[in-house]
């Protein structure tokens, strides 16, 4: 069961990552993405869905990972990724409720520099019973 | 018909289907990318002890194919301003198969420069996606 205080709070991110070129290529691969120099839209869930692990797995918020099913997700693209960009990526959990034994979690994350917004998701994650 | 990434693009209007082809490696090549190696889109034996019918393409994957089609139809990556859609069902890769991810889109709004497109993808004729959009710059 997630932890009630953890609902509502955002959690900063727990690393500093610099985007390298090397991931935004493979990426790009795998969609046959000829234009390399900025991420594709969905490239950033590599890093939230990673930073979203640490944080919900934490003992102070108390997800199982391991029952995890990804429900949906969003991305609102402020602007593209790039290799040598710095970010890290908060964690908020805008909600949580329970559906037959299933626990429903809706996480955002916020990919940032230091000083600009880059990319927000919001993925809807659901622990199974 | 209007081509992808003119100016003109109008409601209603539907743009031309793509179709990809996923198969165990392209699931292994998107595992190493996006760093899910959950053995569900990798190991036959371990995903039906889960209940599942066979290896699974990861969600995340087929969002990742759809979000190639929706960059082409706006003139690139960086166009695409918002994208999102939910998980219907999963996309079955059986071993030594190529398995289609069919894409289209209507364009459902027009406005302020952007166009909202609305994104169906279906594998072996289920859909895949629900409530499946993006936002992108004319």
């Amino acid at each position: 069961m997630i932890s009630p205080d953890s609902i509502g709070r955002t959690f900063p991110g727990t690393e500093s990552i610099t985007i390298s070129q090397s991931e935004i290529d493979a990426f790009c691969a795998v969609v046959g993405e000829t234009n390399t120099t900025i991420a594709p839209p969905t490239f950033s869930i590599r890093i939230s869905l990673q930073q979203s692990e640490v944080i919900l797995t934490s003992p102070e918020v108390g997800i199982k990972w391991d029952r995890l099913v990804h429900g949906d997700q969003k991305f609102d693209i402020k602007r593209p990724l790039k290799a040598g960009d710095v970010v890290t990526c908060s964690s908020t959990i805008e909600s949580a409720r329970e559906v037959a034994g299933n626990e429903i979690i809706s996480v955002r994350s916020d990919i940032s520099t230091a000083d600009e917004l880059l990319v927000s998701s919001w993925s809807t994650l659901v622990i199974r019973a | 018909m209007v081509n992808a990434g003119d100016p003109r693009m109008i409601k209603d209007q539907v743009l031309a289907e793509q179709v990809f082809y996923v198969n165990r490696a392209l699931l292994k090549q998107y595992a190493d990318a996006s760093g899910d190696q959950n053995p569900i889109h990798q190991d036959e034996a371990f995903a039906k002890s889960v209940g599942l019918p066979d290896v699974i393409a990861h969600g995340m994957l087929t969002m990742a194919l759809v979000g190639k089609y929706v960059s082409d139809i706006a003139g690139g990556s960086a166009k695409v301003l918002e994208f999102g859609g939910r998980f219907t069902k999963p996309v079955i890769v059986p071993a030594g198969q190529e398995v289609d991810l069919t894409v289209s889109a209507t364009v459902t709004e027009v406005a302020d420069g952007k166009a909202t497109l609305s994104l169906s993808a279906t594998s072996a004729g289920v859909k895949v996606l629900g409530m499946a959009k993006a936002v992108i710059e004319l």
